[in-house]
């Protein structure tokens, strides 16, 4: 019996798509149940697999014995508008899930990089924050519990529904940013906020020195923008530098904080966007982080983001970079070696700021691995994780590079 | 425990930071919550970080287990040790170590007490969000075993979104750095875990944390109601409306009436069915202002009798001192209180709030609440003399309903104290087998000994085995240990009631 044969009596025909570019075959369970049957019987069969959402972001090329899809796992079981907290399963897209909410008048406060159509398990999986992380933090701070399937089979949950919870150790965090490596999430409880009544986008162009200084003063000044982003002339396909400012709230909050834009602009002006101009240029910024061969993202202090950007400059080029300053957190994205990357996240590392890649073809991601240069002692921590997860290596994930 | 073992503990120590002696023992046996009472062994206080990590190296060299303790006012059991089991105390580890301005950060040692790191912040313009009710008393450390809440974590976020790196010690003695100082993770998020973890993936020792700026307008509203419903109406209202209080607290006739009969009498209307204290605050006063109109108005159309605003920063330092003191308060109440910290989704407020009324009703027992209404995060207390063991049996049953009837509306056993001993017998309510089991295996991979703080927060009799590592080497995987989940942990291998 092939495996194709095996996953069929085990999952039925509906389970199997058509196969990966590379000819892997590709499955794609219904429910979590299914996923705990797939992993348990890879796991006893030795079947490496490798994890795939709506196939946006990671190229489908580590090499496996089967690719798991998580796209048949679409469902909103819950939308709560009146306690701002909504239930999906892993495989739901972005799109779909923010139209949903919408029409209910809620908002997840997230907007990573990659297509419109990214799926939520790979947002989660990869922690993967845009601009918003600005004003509402990281991507962990917008989930209230997962349940995840461990990749010998073992469904696991953590975390609840409600807005505070310390019940036993947070499992979720260990699936926020792991990349798979700790398992298959299937189900996510997430924080909302309600839609916001108005939203507005200014940008200002200009050199890079003068920008941050601006984003320092509007900071000073006691503006709270939902975002505020920096971004390379390539990225935002502009002469200059730009500084986006996002505003989104209620009419009075926001009406307050435009009027005090004008003040901390350091005589440069803001231009205001209107809707569709806005949309298209967040949309543009996301989606650019999708199309080059490579992104990674680098963590620092706020007051290091001018050296960091220096940094990434002299070593990979600065053509498609976005960042928070105050949340001290860079994108990058194009084309690099694997020994430069190498380099350069030892580099950081020598600062305190790690380097984490996101997107890369295998033969890269292999090599550099997500993760890296750790400190003294996390090493063992994170094979420990591993080994209790993924006892038996069945899922196929560039943890820490070779 | 030998006195071998002290005399070893004193050389590292010195002599005056080893207890013996029964009596100061016992001055460790509970901690915030009267109903355990464990003596340690032997009580050491590491005067630096050092000291700290020669005495667990000690300590793990010869397989004798240990529980960090901060002040002791968790509320779950969390620090109290065992027979067998040396206690150490950090709160001579008390050293804000830097307080960085310009990244708006601090790194401290874990026995800095909480609001003395905020009056550290303050002249820099900054404040340490993470506000518990014990402040005054508890430490950073206690905070981040714990992920402590308090009443303005509902817009800032809990202990767990402010803290950025960790210096932890390991059980068996090593040092691990985890985080960055920008808060980014070198892999996966071992800060966020370790965080709420309750001491049993080691000792913190050293905590960055981020600070937020302080506000510029701070609004303080005393609504007050003549039923509990309405007032838990208001609360859903608000939420639903996208305008996030800084602070949205509520509290029931019993403890206004416990509060206004104790030195911190705030002036809350004795004959309200409950009160709500909310304070909007913000950066732009004019937005603070705009909001707290509108909240006025919400509280005011959901039925409040009256809706006054403090008038001056004395008269809101009064509100809020009613409230935060008031678990004090109700100690005077009776000999014994049981503290529950159970979390409903907020829009089921009114109805649990009611139904807690009928089952105290039905026990004939008083039970005051006083909580963080915004995040739904309840805290029903129940007030008795346990000397009366009728009275103590009627006490236990009511708290298991309450707790179902929680659990039932899609909440949570606990939204701050922690499991530690006190809620190992809900555990297997909310968490099947299997994940507990994981949990299990998680702490296994910090301290596979299990040497730090033994016996809480899992209840390992409700754990299926996670044996697949040993298997996963002769490739077979073990399903044979299935485990009925519902098993009741006997009630006196959990706890020792005074
Ligand atoms: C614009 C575009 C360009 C493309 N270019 C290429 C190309 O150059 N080469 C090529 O081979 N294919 C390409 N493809 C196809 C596509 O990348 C792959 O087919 C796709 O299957 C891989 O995406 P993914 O599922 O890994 O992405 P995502 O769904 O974005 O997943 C990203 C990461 O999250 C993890 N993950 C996802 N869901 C979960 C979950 N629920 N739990 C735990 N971890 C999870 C994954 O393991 C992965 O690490 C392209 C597709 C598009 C739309
Ligand atoms: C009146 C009163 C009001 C309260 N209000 C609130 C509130 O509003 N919100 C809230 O969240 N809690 C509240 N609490 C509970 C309690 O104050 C918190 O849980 C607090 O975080 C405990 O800190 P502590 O220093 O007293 O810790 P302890 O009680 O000494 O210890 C608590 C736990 O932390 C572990 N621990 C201590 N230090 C460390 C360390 N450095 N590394 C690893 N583990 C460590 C201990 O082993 C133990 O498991 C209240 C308690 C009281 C008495």
């Amino acid at each position: 019996m092939t495996i194709l044969d095996k996953v069929t009596a085990l999952l039925g025909e509906g389970a199997v798509l058509e196969a990966a570019p590379d000819r892997v075959p590709r499955v794609a369970p219904g429910s979590p149940d299914a996923v705990a049957l797939l992993l348990g019987t890879a796991h006893q069969e030795g079947w490496r697999v490798r994890i795939e959402g709506a196939g946006t972001w990671l190229q489908s090329d580590a090499p496996a014995d089967i690719a798991l899809t998580t796209r048949r796992l679409d469902r909103i079981p819950a939308i709560e508008p009146s306690d701002l907290t909504a239930t999906a399963e892993a495989g739901i897209g972005l799109d779909q899930l923010r139209q949903q909410l919408a029409d209910r008048g809620a908002w997840l406060a997230i907007d990573p990089p990659g297509l419109a159509g990214r799926t939520l398990g790979s947002v989660v999986s990869t922690a993967t924050a845009g601009p918003l992380r600005h004003g509402y933090g990281p991507i962990k701070d917008h989930l209230l519990g997962v349940t995840f399937v461990t990749g010998d089979g073992r469904m696991v949950q953590s975390g609840g529904r409600v807005m505070k919870n310390v019940a036993g150790y947070d499992l979720t965090r260990v699936q926020a940013g792991g990349f798979g490596a700790f398992g298959v999430i299937v189900l996510v409880h997430l924080r909302l906020r309600t839609l916001p009544r108005a939203d507005v986008t200014y940008v200002l162009e200009g050199a890079r020195e003068d920008l941050t200084q601006v984003g320092e003063d509007i900071a000073a000044a006691g503006l709270t923008p939902a975002a505020l982003e920096l971004v390379s002339p390539a990225l935002a396909r502009r002469e200059r530098w730009v500084l986006a400012v996002r505003l989104a709230g209620s009419p009075a909050l926001v009406a307050a904080d435009e009027a005090g834009l004008g003040a901390a602009s350091g005589g440069g002006r803001f231009a205001p966007l209107r809707a569709e101009e806005a949309h298209a240029f967040w949309m543009r910024l996301a989606e650019g982080f999708a199309v080059r061969p490579v992104t990674f993202r680098i963590g620092g202090v706020p007051t290091a983001s001018d050296e960091l950007l220096d940094l990434l400059q002299h070593q990979l080029g600065d053509e498609w970079i976005s960042a928070s300053p105050a949340a001290g957190a860079i994108r990058w994205t194009g084309d690099a070696s694997i020994d430069r990357l190498q380099r350069l996240r030892r580099t950081l590392a020598g600062q305190e700021v790690p380097l984490t890649l996101e997107r890369a073809p295998w033969p890269l991601r292999g090599a550099v691995g997500h993760f890296g240069a750790y400190r003294e002692g996390v090493g063992p921590l994170v094979a420990g994780l591993r080994r209790t997860f993924d006892p038996g290596g069945a899922l196929v994930v560039a943890t820490e590079g070779t | 425990m030998s006195s071998a073992l002290a005399r070893d503990l004193a050389a590292i120590v010195g002599e005056r930071h080893v207890s013996e002696a029964r009596a100061e023992r016992f001055t460790y046996a509970m901690d915030g919550l009267p109903t355990h009472r464990r003596v340690p062994d032997l009580v050491v206080l590491p005067g630096t970080r050092e000291e700290l990590i020669a005495v667990v190296r000690l300590l793990a060299a010869l397989g004798v287990p240990f529980v960090p303790r901060g002040a002791g006012t968790g509320l779950s059991g969390g620090a109290l040790a065992d027979q067998g089991t040396v206690l150490l105390v950090l709160t001579r580890l008390n050293r804000i170590l830097q307080i960085d301005n310009a990244n708006r950060r601090a790194v401290v040692e874990p026995g800095v007490v909480n609001a003395k790191l905020g009056a550290a912040a303050k002249p820099h313009g900054l404040q340490y969000a993470p506000d518990p009710s014990s402040q005054t008393a508890c430490t950073v450390g206690g905070n981040v075993a714990e992920n402590a809440g308090g009443p303005h974590c509902l817009k800032y976020g809990v202990t767990a979104n402010h803290v950025l790196a960790l210096e932890v010690l390991l059980a068996d003695g090593s040092v691990v750095e985890l985080g960055s100082p920008g808060g980014e993770p070198w892999g996966p998020d071992l800060v966020g875990l370790f965080v709420g973890s309750e001491g049993n993936f080691g000792i913190a020792t050293k905590i960055t944390v981020r600070l937020t700026p302080l506000p510029r307008a701070i609004r303080t509203l005393l609504a007050d109601f003549t039923s509990i419903r309405a007032a838990g109406e208001a609360v859903t209202t608000i939420i639903a409306s996208g305008i996030v209080p800084a602070a949205l607290e509520m509290m029931d006739q019993s403890c206004i009436c416990a509060v206004e009969d104790s030195v911190y009498a705030a002036g809350y209307p004795r004959d309200a069915a409950a009160i709500l204290l909310a304070e909007i605050d913000g950066r732009n006063v004019d937005g603070v202002v705009a909001e707290t109109e509108a909240v006025t108005e919400m509280l005011r159309k959901s039925g409040a009798r009256s809706v006054r605003s403090a008038a001056t920063e004395v008269e809101r330092e009064r509100l809020w001192q009613g409230r935060k003191k008031a678990f004090g308060a109700m100690g005077r109440l009776s000999r014994d209180l049981v503290v529950q910290d159970a979390v409903v989704p907020r829009s089921a407020l009114p109805h649990v709030l009611e139904t807690i009324c009928t089952i105290a009703q039905n026990y004939g027992l008083v039970v005051s609440n006083v909580f963080h209404a915004g995040d739904g995060n309840l805290h029903p207390n129940i007030s008795f003399d346990a000397t009366d063991p009728a009275l103590k049996q009627r006490v236990e049953a009511a708290s298991a309903e309450i707790m179902q009837l929680c659990i039932d509306a899609g909440g949570t056993i606990t939204g701050e104290h922690g499991v530690g001993i006190d809620k190992l017998r809900y555990m297997h309510l909310i968490f099947d087998a299997e994940s507990l089991g994981a949990m299990q295996a998680v702490r296994r991979v910090f301290d596979p000994r299990e040497l730090v703080n033994p016996g809480k927060v899992v209840p390992i009799h409700a754990c299926r085995e996670w044996t697949s590592i040993r298997n996963a080497k002769f490739g077979m995987r073990n399903d044979t240990t299935g485990f009925n989940s519902a098993f009741p942990i006997p009630h006196s291998a959990v706890e020792v009631t005074r």
